[in-house]
């Protein structure tokens, strides 16, 4: 075996068992061995099978995430950087992006969640941007499966404990219990950043001799191979690979935070790039291959937290709160200044060169050397097998006529609001901070979060949204209709979406039926991102979210992000006053395939997701944005899971104050359970003043809109003519403590 | 008036009392650093919320260590106003300058919500703009904001009316239920003898501006800045 450099450190010998066990298939270790002319060493074996594991280098999702669109206007930033960067106007810049902690939160529920908002706080203050607002998307499995109360309360607790902190609000989110997530569940962190257009910060290593700086905590054994772990599926023994989950400090994230906010006023740096999944590693060849060069670093040099660390541990650590950076030559000094002011180490570790190879020193000795683009460019990317599978008809497959409407609506109704997929998430988010920062206008349990952009006129609304349901029975339709109902959620708040971002979490990409999942839902966000005008700027990808062969359902989340040109124009979803006109905006079909109601009432995932038009849909959005603009509502809500009846009730019931009734009249000539709880698309409930009615009429119509004014707000009854009326304090009551009783 | 937020390692909530008092306030403020002395003169310093060294120990335990507390100390000796809010209410406990202690929230768990508070005494800087028994509505935002304190410690604080403001419901009154988090008798913001160093574990900072849903904590920050107008003028 040939090894690089003088034989003085003593490596394990380089196995065919070895190179299986590092998750490297024959046909990779071969390409390897092509890269260096020679056999790996242990150490490059180990840094091979980071860079190449599906976390790293998207070898399965590569080809299919060029076809999305990523070009806009106001795109600064789009995909392949530590965040996507979008101009919102006024000199200044948003960061944002979304990033899966799935594996590590069910091993760990608490420090898997924690370290998964402090990996994606790092990627954003890395870009020179100042985290404002956070948000999180959840799934686990049902309500009553054993592990679900631990995993819910550990995840939670993790979430807050980082972000509260931190002193960044999580100011919005959503959580979903189904039986598919029971073994693997999800955590989805997202953060978005302002940045002054002018200093946003890339991970960029350039200019042969400048200095490569590690800064923040020291390095210790936690976390190594976390990427490779989360390139594979769960089986019963992964339960006990607690030692690859991190452990986090949100404090010393927090003083990691303001030294490099503090660095960023200065023009010391190049580039910079937080130590995230594969640590030092992919960091310092990441950055050496956007800028096209080598890097060279003398692992002696890191500090680290224990003795006795061998190359090979301090190369693959995950600790979290690292970041890496190019210095400019002659500025070391003055770095190192800063982060002793906030008691940090700021060391030297190594330096750019022009030989466009990372190689790794320990104690004078070369214990590494591999071209860069090996391990970055030219990583494997596969078109992988992709094959509808044959159970997808059967699944479709709903016949309504063999589902008998409930005898009782109001009951149904009850039902569907005591269920803890549709209750209020109060018990999740009151425990994260959503004040600090002082911009949280409307905070969590809306459509969207809305939140000022201090010095300016302007806000952000923020969204995170998906349905995997849809996305089980049509993953093509489930992908349109992600991105639709995220675009809509921000509409009902006022605000014109100006990017995504995405997490797409899915089963074994070896599986030909998830990779026909994985490019059917790609397909039908790129489509609707292409009608409603949305850039995708950021993503994650997780694959193999399965146990013991059963994978996921197909689960694509959206982070969106939408501006208000006025901050003050905003909506909310609940009733405001009595004697106000309740609008539908859209037109209620028969669409129960795939419906909550289904799901709840009748126990069945079944059927086809309901149908869409993007231009009806861009237009209801369009007319709903400019009716807010002009100040015509009084609120504005979403008509999503549970149908109208739901929608409705969360009208009435999901402000802050004293819930509000509401009497309104059934009009369309579809089946009684069809016009309560369908979920067709491209709807949105709305109340205005009687007087203003007529305007939003007008507007309706020049949008091309379906307008129906269907009833009024009062009284103490949700009252849906001739179907059903209770009062609306029950309702409170149950929607206020469904989630709360099961978690008990 | 000059007021002086303190920012220590892991505090969260300092640029946002800055930025209320100047934003909203339009008050003049100065930015300190916890590893200096405390130098020049401030009518009020402001003990800021956040995790002052991540209060892995117990919270506010290491703050009141830093060096510029001994400057506070001196301050509040000498009649200076001085504000804890949520962390910085836990450092001036550690330190010894206001009464009692503030442990883990009855139910164990993290809060943020608005609260309501009941005005209780009004001769104090803190409260003086505002009427006895004046409800306020400020979000709270902590896991350790339950304030205990022992019998003669609690006896006194009554004695000598050093009980401010109290959590109350929408109604005003101090049920069980209005207490978040199963505080001492509702307690939510105390005073020392002298009446010039406050604590409170609600934010009034996140609360002074009605696009943030209240502006009833910038009726706090206009009462002090009222008291140390009042003050100047009869030392002036």
């Amino acid at each position: 075996m040939a090894e690089a450099g003088r034989k003085k450190l003593s490596q394990p010998a380089v196995t065919p068992e070895l190179v299986a066990s590092h998750g490297l298939n024959p046909d990779e270790y071969r390409k390897i061995v092509e890269f260096l002319g020679r056999e790996p060493n242990y150490t490059e074996l180990g840094v091979f099978s980071v860079m190449w594991s599906e976390h790293c280098s998207y070898k399965s999702s590569r080809v299919y995430l060029k076809t999305l669109p990523t070009e806009g206007p106001y795109v600064l930033q789009g995909p392949g950087e530590n965040a996507g960067v979008v101009d919102i106007g006024d000199g200044l810049a948003v960061a944002f992006k979304m990033e899966s902690h799935n594996h590590p939160s069910f091993i760990e529920p608490y420090q898997g969640a924690a370290t998964g908002v402090g990996g994606i706080l790092r990627d954003i203050f890395t870009m020179g941007a100042r985290p404002i607002a956070s948000l999180n998307s959840l799934r686990f499995g049902a309500i009553d499966h054993p592990r679900t109360r631990y995993l819910v309360a550990g995840v939670v607790a993790g979430i807050g404990g980082y972000g509260n902190c931190i002193g960044v609000p999580t100011v919005g989110g959503e959580c979903y219990f189904d039986a598919c997530y029971n073994a693997n569940i999800l955590v989805n962190a997202f953060t978005l950043g302002l940045v002054d257009k002018q200093r946003i910060f890339t991970g960029l290593a350039q200019g042969v001799g400048n200095p490569v700086m590690y800064v923040g905590s020291k390095t210790g054994r936690d976390g190594i191979h976390g990427a490779t772990m989360a390139s594979e599926s769960f089986s019963e023994e992964k339960e006990q690979r607690r030692p690859t989950v991190q452990v986090g400090d949100p404090f010393t994230e927090k003083l990691l935070l303001e030294a490099c906010l503090e660095l960023f006023q200065h023009d010391y740096i190049i580039g910079i790039q937080d130590m995230g999944a594969a640590g030092l590693t992919s960091s310092s060849t990441e950055m050496a291959g956007r800028g096209g060069c080598g890097i060279e670093i003398d692992l002696s040099q890191v500090p680290t937290r224990e003795t006795g660390m061998t190359p090979y541990e301090i190369l693959l650590s995950e600790s979290q709160e690292r970041m890496l950076l190019v210095a400019k030559q002659g500025c070391e000094d003055a770095i190192k200044k800063i982060f002793d002011k906030w008691d940090l180490d700021a060391v030297v570790v190594g330096r750019v060169t022009g030989d466009q190879q990372f190689r790794a020193f320990w104690d004078g000795e070369e214990v590494a050397r591999m071209p860069i683009r090996a391990l970055t460019k030219e990583a494997p990317a596969y078109h992988r097998p992709a094959a509808r599978p044959a159970h997808q008809d059967q699944v479709q497959q709903l016949d309504l006529a063999t589902i008998a409407e409930p005898k009782d609506f109001g009951a149904a109704l009850k039902q569907l609001l005591a269920e803890p997929n549709l209750a209020s998430k109060e018990w999740i988010y009151r425990q994260y901070d959503q004040f600090v920062r002082t911009n949280t206008i409307v905070a969590a349990g809306a459509d969207a979060a809305v939140i000022r952009v201090k010095g300016t006129a302007k806000g952000l609304a923020l969204v995170v949204d998906g349905n995997s349901r849809y996305c089980y029975l049509d993953p093509y339709v489930g992908g349109v209709l992600a991105v639709a109902e995220a675009a809509r959620n921000l509409a009902c708040v006022g605000a014109r979406p100006v990017g995504l971002t995405d997490c797409l979490n899915f089963g074994s990409p070896e599986n030909p039926a998830v990779m026909w999942q994985f490019a059917e839902v790609i397909h039908g966000m790129r489509d609707a991102c292409l009608a409603l005008r949305v850039p995708v700027v950021s993503g994650n990808v997780s694959f193999y979210n399965e146990t013991d062969g059963v994978p996921i359902h197909p689960t694509p989340t959206i982070g969106m992000v939408g501006l208000l040109e006025r901050v003050e124009r905003f909506a909310t979803p609940w009733f405001k006053a009595a004697g106000d006109v309740v609008v539908l905006l859209g037109r209620t079909r028969e669409e129960l395939g795939g419906s909550e109601y289904l799901k709840t009432i009748h126990g069945l995932t079944r059927g086809t997701p309901p149908w869409i038009d993007l231009q009806l849909e861009l237009a209801v959005q369009s007319c709903c944005i400019e009716a807010i603009e002009q100040g015509l509502l009084q609120s504005a809500h979403d008509v999503a899971d549970g149908g109208l009846a739901v929608a409705l009730a969360e009208c009435c019931i999901g402000g802050p104050d004293k819930p509000l009734g509401v009497r309104v009249e059934a009009h369309e000539m579809i089946r009684a359970d069809a016009l309560l709880f369908s979920e067709s698309q491209s709807r949105i409930i709305v109340s205005v003043k009687e007087n203003n009615l007529e305007r939003l009429q007008e507007l309706a119509e020049q949008h091309h809109v379906p307008l129906l004014a269907i009833g009024a707000v009062g009284g103490s009854r949700l009252a849906f003519q001739p179907l059903l009326q209770l009062p609306v304090e029950e309702l409170r009551a149950i929607w206020s403590n469904g989630l709360t009783a099961r978690l008990k | 008036m000059r007021w002086g937020v303190i920012t220590f390692p892991g505090s969260c909530d300092d640029q946002d009392v800055v930025d209320s008092l100047r934003l909203d306030l339009k008050q003049s403020v100065e930015q300190l650093w916890h590893k200096d002395e405390l130098r020049g003169e401030f009518d009020c310093l402001v003990l800021p919320g956040g995790f002052s060294y991540g209060d892995y120990l117990r919270c506010g335990a290491m703050a009141r260590f830093s060096p510029i507390m001994r400057g506070v100390v001196d301050h509040a000796s000498r009649g200076g106003l001085v504000l804890g809010i949520c962390n910085g209410f836990q450092i001036l406990c550690e330190v010894g300058l206001l009464p009692g202690a503030l442990v883990r929230n009855a139910g164990l768990q993290f809060i943020c919500r608005p609260v309501h508070l009941r005005v209780e005494e009004t001769d104090s800087p803190l409260t003086r703009n505002l009427k006895k028994g004046q409800l306020l509505k400020i979000p709270i935002k902590h896991g350790e904001g339950c304030y205990f304190a022992d019998a003669a410690t609690l006896e006194s604080l009554r004695k000598n009316r050093q009980i401010l403001l109290h959590y109350v419901d929408a109604k005003g009154k101090a049920t069980p239920a209005a207490n978040p988090n199963g505080s001492l008798e509702n307690i939510a913001g105390v005073c020392n003898e002298g009446r010039n160093v406050f604590g409170l574990m609600p934010h009034p900072e996140d609360a002074c501006n009605k696009l943030l849903g209240s502006d009833d904590g910038a009726k706090l920050f206009a009462s002090i800045a009222a008291a140390a107008a009042e003050r100047a003028k009869r030392h002036g």
